[in-house]
């Protein structure tokens, strides 16, 4: 057996592993934790699978956005209730049922592995007048741009329905409990390091999403968790909701990049398509809004709704 | 890049049947809620098995681009469903039963 397929047989046997835990573990936390451990073995099994840039999501987001939230949501929530019901015949249908949806994907996908055609010729022959280098980038901005800006869109509807859930007298207020922090202790200490060190890392990654791996999402994932870290440490308050900036900074991404494929649309070209000579600057500058926005969208997301005025 | 996407495949399709299993049989919604996750994540690497079929063109980007957009999406949903478990907890709901209360127990 070579050493590559012994490595891939060992990381499924893991990641496999994990997920087991996670479902079966008996406290939430400890499945919380392990979920948190899931997510970044998973971007080991993306660099695997020849997508780097989908091992930096997993990684930032899959893992360690989700991961905070539901830290946060179980630290709000009443202790677990207690020792677990024996399992009964409800609960094995259940797993029968799941494990015949199981067999059923297994069986469809060695079918399909034997059809080998894929979009990457289609891509490859665009991608010079795509403006950038990174495929994944191309596709995500350039040719499947529509579905990233209504991406953009499903995060700002998420953000509604959580501000929506704020009680009555915080309405418009700043999410999350003021936060107490020993000043020179580590948590205040790296809360000032480490922001600094983040925008830069954040804004490489965006910056280097053309030609390399990485990306708006990416990055807007690392400068959302360094204002979450800035916030936790005690340096800066979450914003009001209601504040005009805040919410021009939420919506000025989708904004910018619908105006860009508006402008396309009124020169002549259809919706969000670029022109070739001018695709990259104009990649990069929606790329950046874009950004931005995110960045702030996935952090007011994490911090909740407001619970004070 | 990986030649066996098969395994790869049908470790998503393991994942899947895990996480609709956390999805269906776990005793509190959170737990639910991982296990939602646990089965989004398998689909996405079904989805990137079968874009890593063919070794010799290279990896696929277009099921790469699809699987960020889930991944960004997923979150988002996990944020709402855990925002509407908080203030089912915090309105009094018992943790480990999804019947809603009567209403002047509320």
């Amino acid at each position: 057996m070579n050493p590559a397929l012994a490595f891939d047989l060992t990381l499924c046997a893991l990641v496999l592993g994990v997920a087991g835990w996670t479902v079966a573990s008996r406290d939430a936390f400890g499945s919380i934790i392990s979920f948190i451990v899931y997510g970044l073995l998973l971007a080991i099994v993306w660099v695997r699978l020849g997508a780097p840039d989908v091992a930096l999501a997993e990684a930032a987001i899959g893992a360690g956005l989700t991961g905070v939230l539901l830290l946060g949501a179980l630290a709000r929530m009443a202790p677990d209730p207690g020792p677990r019901r024996p399992v009964g015949s409800l609960q094995i249908l259940a797993a029968a049922g799941c494990a015949a949806v199981g067999l059923g994907l297994a069986w469809s996908v060695i079918q399909l592995m034997s059809e080998t055609r894929g979009l990457q010729a289609a891509v490859a022959q665009n991608l010079p007048a795509a403006g950038v280098e990174n495929p994944v980038t191309a596709v995500l901005l350039n040719f499947r741009g529509f579905d990233t800006l209504l991406e953009s869109l499903v995060l700002l509807a998420a953000l509604l329905g959580v501000w929506a859930l704020a009680p009555e007298e915080a309405w418009g207020g700043r999410p999350g409990l003021a936060q107490h922090v020993r000043p020179g202790g580590v948590l205040a200490t790296f809360g000032r390091m480490l922001p600094g060190v983040g925008v830069v890392i954040g804004v490489y990654v965006v910056w280097t999403g053309s030609n390399a791996p990485g990306g708006a999402f990416q990055a807007a994932a690392i400068l959302a968790a360094v204002w979450l870290l800035a916030i936790i440490a005690g340096g800066v308050e979450t914003p009001r909701v209601r504040s005009t900036a805040l919410r021009i900074a939420l919506v000025g991404g989708t904004a910018v990049f619908l105006g860009v494929g508006a402008a396309a649309l009124a020169m002549g070209g259809a919706f969000l398509s670029y022109p070739p000579q001018a695709a990259k600057l104009l990649i990069l500058g929606v790329e950046a809004a874009l950004t931005i926005s995110i960045a702030a969208t996935l952090a007011l997301l994490v911090a909740g709704p407001p619970v004070r005025p | 890049m990986t030649e066996a996407p098969a395994l790869f495949g049908l470790l998503g399709s393991a994942l899947v049947a895990l996480g609709l299993y956390g999805l269906a049989a776990a005793p509190t919604l959170i737990r639910r809620i991982v296990g939602f996750n646990v089965a989004g994540s398998g689909l996405f690497v079904i989805l990137g098995a079968l874009g890593a079929r063919d070794a010799a063109a290279g990896p696929d980007p277009v099921p790469q681009a699809l699987i960020i957009t889930g991944v960004v999406v997923a979150l988002s949903a996990t944020a709402l469903a855990l925002a509407f478990a908080v203030r089912l907890a915090a309105m009094g709901q018992r943790a480990d039963t999804l019947e809603t209360l009567p209403e002047d127990d509320r």
